[in-house]
Order: C-alpha cells, then structure tokens, then sequence
C-alpha cells in the first residue's frame, strides 16, 4: 500500500488533490481511497487530506499515520505544524516553494532522505503561468508522480480531465504536466531536486 | 351622496337558504347534496365554532374541487374531536400527522400528487391557533415561501383548548388562560404581545389571504371557493370561538363571532400577492364591551375590579383596525 | 458500472435508481453532498418522475416525506446530528403510522459540544423509534443498502434508516459498483402503499389511540421487527442474485473460526478491525470479528450463534449511554446471557476522534490476555480530563469545561 498525506490550508485544492490521486490510481485499475481531514472549515485554515492506492481492497478507516510521501501545498504551514510526523525513513516529500530545502530551513531534516525522494516545486507559479489561478494541486500532483514514480502524468491528466472541463481542465493538465518533466529531468542528477 | 352595495339577504333573514335566493347564491351548506366533510358524531364541545368553521370550509373545498381533496390536520381540538378512535367523522381522506407540522406534511402530499400527475386533486392543511401561529409557523412560512399549492385554513380560537386553555401568540390582550390567569397588576394575556398572521401571510405575498369568521358563512364560503379556483399557497385564516375557553354559552358562538367582526376586533378582508384586494365593510360597529361582556374570559375587566383603562385599549385596537383596513369606507 | 467516486455520491446515485418519487432535503454536515447531487439530477432531468423540495428544517423535511408517503409517493430524505433530533417526534411518528420512508443518517455526534465529525451517537439515540436501522462498512455497501431499504421498508410498511459514518464514508472517495437501471427495476417493483390518501377511497390516517388499542398497535411495529429479521436475510440472499455481491444481511462473521476472542463493531471501523485480525492472525492469535448490519431490529439469535464459541468479546462501539455505558455492547450483551462469555466495552472514535489500528492492536492483545477492564474508552487523554476535574474541584466558577480543554490542548483562544 503507498500512503499520502496532503497538508495545506482551505481553498488550495488539498482535499481535490487527493481525490484525483485516487481517481489517477483508479485509471490505472488499482483500489485507491481519498479522505479529508477537516480542521475548521474555513478559508486558510490548515486542512489534511489522505490517499491510499493498493492493489488490493483497502479496508482500513484511519488517517494515514505512516505515510509513504507527503505533499505541502502550503509552506507556512512548515516549523507551524509537524507536516513530516511518521513519514517512513525512504518517503517522499514534495514541497510547493520556489525556494530550497536550506531556503526554507528543512535541509536538516530532507538531507536524511534518499537522493531524489525530496523536491522543492513552484506549483503556485506554475499554476499561475498555466491556469491563471494560484492553485497549485494539479501541479504537485505532477510533482508527486515525477518523483515517486508511482503512477503515470496521464493518469493524472486523466483524472483532471474527467473532474474538471475546458480551459479549467486543460490548464491543469498543463500545470500537471510541466512540473511532472521539470522533476522529472532533475530528479536523476541531484540529491535534492529544487526548482529555480 | 354615496351609495353601497348591500346583498339582499343582509336585509332578510339570516337563514343559509335563503329562498329568495338564487340557487346559485345560496350557501354551500344549505345544499343538500353538500359532502358534510365533517359528519355528526364528532365529539365537539356544544356550541363549538371550530366545528362549524370546519364544516363550512371544507364542505365549500369539497363543493369547489368535485369532492377531489385531501386535508392533513395538525393536532388540536378538531384532530381529537374528530377521531376519537376507532371512529372517525371525516367523510374525505384525511391524515394527521404531528402539531407543528400540518403545513409541511400537506406540501408533502402535494408533491406526491404532483409527481403522480393527479394535481386536480387539491390539497388542504388546518389546525388551529397553537399549531398555526407557534408551533406550526415555522413550517407554515416555508410552505408560503416556496408557494406550495397548499389551502391552510387556521382555526383560531385564541388559545390552546385541547390542553385545557393555555395561552397561545393568538391570544388577545387581556384575556384569561390557564397560563395568562386573571390575577396580579395586568390580569390576563399581556398588552403589547402577539402575531397577526395574516399580516404575516401578507408579507410572504403569496396568492391569497383571507380572513373569515363562522358569522358569515357565505363571506367563509366565498373565500374559500375563490381560494380553490387559485394555484400555490393560501391562507384562510377563520375566526371561531370556544365557548368552554371563552366563557360564553354554547348558544350565542355565532353571535359572539359577529360581534367580534361587528367590533372591528376581527376585521374580514381579502389580499393577493401582499395586496388587499377587499374587506367587509361594517354599516355600523359595535362597542368592544358588546363583544367581551359576552365572555368570561374578559370578565375581570368589569365588575368590582374594573378595568376600564384595558377596555379603552381594546377599543382603541378596534379602531385602529377599521381605519387600517377601511371597514367604514363604502365598498366599491 | 465500476466508478471511484465519493460515497455520498454514489449513495445519491443509487437512490435516484430507485425511482424515488418525493424527495426532499434540508442541509447538514455531513449529508449535504448526497441530497445536492439528487437535487441537481433532478434539476438536469437525469432524475426524471421526482419531486425534489428544499425545506426550511428537517422536522418539515421529513414532515414532507410523511406526506407524500401517506399520498402514495416512494419518499427519502437524509440527515444526520442535530437535524435528526430536530425531527425525532415526525421520526417516532413514521414508524407509528408505518409509512415506508427511507432515510440517510451521515452518522455524526451529536452536540453539546458542537462537533461535525463522525460517531453514531445519532442513529443510537433514535433506535427505539422503531426505524429499521441499517448500517454500512464501505461505501459499496452504503449504495447498495439504500437499494435494500426501499424494498424492505415498502414490503414490512415500516421506515427504514441507513447510517452511514460521516466524513470517514460520506467524504470518502473510492471504487464503487454503481448498479445498472435494469439491475434496481429487476430488484425493486413500484411502490404499493398498504394505506394511502386518495379521494376515491377516503380513509383516516392518524388518529388518536387511547389505552383501549395502543398496546396494540405498538406491538405491532416490534412484529414488523420480527418479520425484518427473517426478510432481511432473503433480500440480501435476492440482491446477491440480482447484483452479484454480497451487501446487508443480519451480520458477517470474520476469520471467527475457533476464535477465542471476538470483536464486535458497526460501520466503517470494521475495516480497520479486519486488518488488524489479519495481522494478529498472522502472529498467532485465535481471534476473528463479527460486523452488525442491522442494528434495529437486533438480531440476538444470530449474534449469539456467531459468538457462542468464544471466551471473550470486545465490542467496539462509537457512541456512549452517558451514565450507563456501552450501547451495542448491552445488546450483545443480552444476545450473550447465560453463556458466561465475558463481553468487554469499548467506547472508540467520539466526536470523530481517529480509530488507529495500532490502538485497537493493543486493545485487542489486552483483552485477548485477559487483561482488558470491562468498559475501556480507547485513546482517552486522562491527563487533560484529570486536569479539568481537579479544576471544577478547585473552584465553583471553573468556566466551560469545552474550553478550559480546548486550551489546555493549546486550540482554544487564549485568555488573559
């Protein structure tokens, strides 16, 4: 079982972003499930979201407490909230920044991981260049699937296709599509991949 | 001068078939081929107005809709004196539900009739002055407000009877209740409280609002039929008193009621829409101590505790009442 | 056909299947999804033959659905919470006048304190209004039950609830086998009322019962009850048929061969509890679970078959009897009398408070010891809730007890 854990604030697509993960795994014909986790519901509050994909029936009810990656949609949320708690020694971690992990005060921590687990992306400028909005989660999905290598950019497009239509839809793929090559073409040559 | 229409039975007799009537003209109830909806057997107080009231109105729904009709009926006096189990008085489908719900219940129905493309079987809701004006409003505003094609017809008694007389936002000011006794500085039911829901009817400007008092049968009649020829939510909102809560004798509730509009105290009129479209104009109106000399109820305002200051009160609602709605303009 | 979608979705999309004809919503955490995608095949016309009615609470919502069931019309309304506190009497009502109303519970606590997350502290405090109570472990199963319902609760005249955890399966997206057209007609004929409003047959519906007939007619709903017990085993053995899966049933005995300690649950959590089996299975230990499906009526006889072999049961239960303890657990309790088999409490997940299997690993290796108390309350935080006591000890005027946790858990605001 692969287990994401999605941190953010309201109103930037985290609970959507696992939701199309699991429709993406589910393109791929695998068992996937996507939950929220809701603070307050309110704009900017901190919000959690979850998603499981197996091969098999997933039948467990729990908020994912050991996940194989996590995704920050929000990097204010960082040194506020333990974002990484129970992250697995060889996760991933993907983190919507322009900046480093140094930038930002994590290197301390990423360094740990192994070389190409953990990548700084510009989802939100990303998302501003190919959607018009700062809504960076079809971004870091494509960021996700880069890195972890767990499922194919046109599963993710897919998803986005079916969930969203026109401009909205094909301006997500794009987003998607441009952070999956960027991580991907950098994720082979360094330890860290980060964006500039 | 002016000059005002006056109907030729109002110079007659009060009889219901009246036979220098036209037909057409005479009440519904005179009709001996009328659906006496509510049949003898019930078990109302003697000389008791819903009762009337209730005959009146539905034999005139029945009469309007080729006897195509259901009523959903909130819980009150009428629910109970009508069904005392296992009999039942009602000669048309009839269902009770809950106190605060008929409204909703009746939309309910309506719905049901309007998937099933039976619409031309019309649907009415009734209860009384608690299940309407307190514990029913919330439902009975948002049947207005979505214009079901609902017919409510409220009996209003002033208080909650079946539960033995406790004070209801229908109440009048001064009135004794069980729970707005007749003792202290401000006997009875308090000035400055209470809620006109036909005014409150008015506001959601739904199709038709109507009040109505068993005094006048044919006005009644009239109202209801008219309200029957119309689609969405109407209010009848029917005048009827309790001889038991009121303190009066079974024998004089009708004469009770026509004092009650004769009085201003009760004004009869018509709206559409938030509009009022008519009212029955008064020839000459009654002082209020006609009317609540009549009543128990009222009793503490006269006698060796007089309260003449509450009384000039009551007159001076009555007033206001027929300067507002017109009840000494001619009718045109 | 096989969709990933999120569970209040698909409970919307088996329900239009069923041909409702009256529908009619109020909004509420967490149920509000479900009745908005009714509304909007309505609205679209991909529900066609429905009426579909916002109302201005939920006491008029199913208010609504009595109507329109007693005029004949196959109803359906869903709520959860407060809301469905706020319609308890027209709840009490439904079932009194037998209308065959189906109806969504998104199962959620129920507040003082206000709180939007899951437990089933809802359906609980309506399961003597004499509702069928239903409930679903995953989302499949939640679409499937409401198929069920309908034909239950129009064969029986009795309404029907399926419960539904809220947030944890209403919010959940993941696959789900959306039956066909065919599939729900071949299943579910149109609805024939067993008393209806209708000008060419007037009857009374609703009238007063004194101390003559009550006892009667009361009786006659805990019969009904009976008469679920026995059909809803045929209808789940029917659906199979028809739909190929397995869905409903009285309840589902887990890896329970020569089991020496069996957990008990409803819902969603016993996903979570079938993992944890397997795993300790796979360690060794002798120990199976049995998931409730239908709650109301109880199914004693069954559920003391299931169990009869075991030295202990653990039931795990989202909801608390305040001042008396576990709920399900008393049921089992009484389906157990006389076995000498020890039935251990477990009060879990209050308030939407996460069940992890880690936790019910180790409260499961406890009792399996024997070293389980009687009534357990699973990840319980003692320290705060010793904090609080010794504070209303201290001092008459110690404040709201909500938010003196609240900010000891550092959430609350701060005072100065």
């Amino acid at each position: 079982m692969f287990q994401v854990r999605i941190h953010g604030r309201g109103g930037q697509g985290v609970v959507t972003s696992a939701e199309l993960l699991s429709v993406a795994a589910f393109a791929e014909g695998r068992n996937a499930q996507a939950f929220p986790s809701f603070g307050s519901e309110r704009m900017g509050a901190p919000v959690i979201a979850y998603c499981r994909i197996d091969d098999k029936e997933i039948r467990l009810r729990e908020p994912v407490a050991v996940p194989d990656a996590v995704v920050i949609a929000d990097p204010t949320l960082l040194h506020q909230v333990d974002l990484f708690n129970g992250l697995k020694p060889d996760g991933y971690i993907v983190v919507n920044s322009s900046r480093t992990p140094e930038q930002l005060g994590i290197a301390e921590f990423t360094n740990a991981f192994p070389a190409g687990h953990v990548c700084c992306v510009p989802a939100t400028e990303i998302a501003l260049e190919h959607i018009g909005k700062p809504l960076p989660n079809a971004a870091l999905l494509g960021a996700l699937a880069a890195l972890t290598g767990r499922l194919r950019i046109e599963s993710v497009v897919a998803a986005i296709e079916d969930r969203f239509s026109g401009k909205v839809a094909a301006g997500n793929a794009a987003a998607a599509r441009a952070c999956f090559a960027a991580v991907s073409s950098t994720a082979t040559s360094e330890k860290t991949a980060s964006l500039a | 001068m002016s000059t005002q229409p006056i109907k030729f039975y109002q110079t007659g007799t009060f009889t219901v078939g009246n036979r220098l009537l036209e037909s057409s003209e005479r009440a519904v109830q005179s009709n001996m081929r009328r659906t006496n909806s509510l049949n003898s057997g019930h078990r109302a107080c003697r000389g008791c107005g819903e009762a009337l009231g209730a005959r009146y109105a539905i034999d005139a729904v029945m009469q309007a809709t080729q006897n195509r009709a259901i009523a959903v009926n909130a819980t009150g006096c009428l629910e109970v004196f009508s069904t005392p189990f296992p009999e039942t008085s009602w000669q048309i489908p009839w269902m009770h539900s809950l106190f605060g719900n008929a409204a909703a219940v009746a939309s309910g129905v309506a719905a049901a009739m309007r998937v099933k493309k039976r619409e031309h079987v019309r649907v009415i809701a009734q209860g009384g002055d608690g299940g309407t004006t307190d514990i029913g409003f919330g439902c009975l505003s948002g049947m207005f407000e979505r214009n079901d094609d609902v017919l409510y017809i409220c009996y209003d008694n002033e208080a909650y009877m079946n539960t033995g007389v406790q004070r209801s936002s229908a109440t009048p000011p001064a009135a004794r209740t069980a729970t707005t006794p007749a003792v202290g500085k401000h006997p009875g039911n308090p000035f400055g409280t209470g809620k006109n829901v036909p005014l409150i009817a008015m506001a959601h400007h739904i199709p038709y609002v109507a009040t109505a008092s068993i005094a006048n049968v044919r006005d009644l009649e009239a109202k209801v039929t008219y309200a029957m020829s119309l689609r969405g939510a109407r209010y009848v909102h029917v005048h009827v008193p309790c001889p038991l809560g009121w303190g009066s004798e079974p024998a004089d509730t009708v004469k009770v009621a026509r004092l009650a509009v004769e009085s201003g105290l009760f004004p009869l009129f018509e709206a559409e829409h938030g509009e009022i479209t008519g009212r029955y104009a008064l020839r000459r109106p009654v002082p209020v101590t006609d009317y609540l000399k009549l009543q128990r109820r009222f009793g503490h305002l006269f006698g060796k505790n007089a309260d003449p200051a509450a009384v000039a009160a009551i007159q001076a609602m009555a007033d206001r009442n027929i300067e507002h709605f017109g009840l000494l303009e001619p009718t045109q | 056909m096989l969709k990933q979608i999120e569970g209040s979705r698909a409970v919307a999309e088996a329900v239009a299947l069923c041909r409702p004809e009256v529908i009619c919503a109020y909004p509420i955490t967490p149920q509000t999804h479900i009745v908005e995608g009714l509304g909007e095949m309505v609205k679209t016309g991909e529900l066609e033959g429905c009426e579909f009615i916002n109302v201005e609470s939920e006491f008029a919502a199913l208010s609504v659905a009595i109507g329109a069931s007693a005029a004949g019309a196959r109803s359906y309304t869903a709520t959860a919470s407060q809301g469905l506190l706020f319609m308890a009497e027209a709840v009490y009502n439904a079932s009194g006048l037998g209308l065959p109303i189906v109806m969504t519970i998104g199962n959620r606590a129920i507040g003082a304190p206000i709180n939007i997350w899951n437990d089933q502290s809802d359906s609980m405090a309506l399961r003597d209004a004499g509702w069928i109570q239903l409930f679903a472990e995953t989302n499949q199963e939640a679409a499937d039950l409401h198929v069920q319902a309908f034909k239950l609760a129009e064969a029986l005249s009795c309404p029907v609830m399926v419960c539904v955890d809220g947030f944890i399966l209403t919010h959940a997206y993941e696959r789900v086998e959306i039956p066909t057209q065919a599939q729900v007609d071949a299943f579910l004929p149109p609805f024939e009322p067993r008393q209806v409003l209708d000008p060419a047959e007037p009857v009374s519906i609703g009238a007063m019962v004194g101390p003559e007939a009550f006892f009667e007619v009361r009786f006659l709903q805990h019969y009904k009850h009976f008469e679920a017990l026995r059909l809803i085993p045929e209808l789940a053995a029917e659906f199979a048929a028809v739909f190929g899966r397995e869905a409903g049933g009285l309840c589902r005995s887990y890896r329970t061969e020569n089991a020496e300690t069996i957990v008990v649950a409803l819902g969603s959590v016993n996903g979570t509890i079938k993992d944890v089996i397997d795993g300790m299975r796979d360690d060794g230990y002798p120990i199976g679970a049995l998931t409730i499906s239908s709650y109301r009526p109880f199914p004693l006889d069954e559920v003391k078959s299931a169990l009869a072999h075991a030295k202990r049961v653990v039931v795990v239960e989202k909801c608390l009897s305040v001042g008396a303890g576990g709920i399900v657990s008393a049921d089992v309790r009484k389906a157990l009398a006389g076995t000498g088999i020890v039935t251990h409490t477990a009060v879990a997940g209050l308030g939407g408070r996460p069940i992890p299997s880690s936790s019910l690993r180790t409260l499961f290796e406890r009792a399996s010891l024997g070293a389980l108390e009687t009534v357990h309350f699973l990840d319980l935080n003692w320290e705060i809730v010793n904090r609080e006591i010794a504070r209303m000890k201290g001092q008459r005027r110690s404040g709201p007890t909500a938010e003196n946790i609240l900010r000891d858990l550092g959430l609350g605001a701060v005072t100065v």
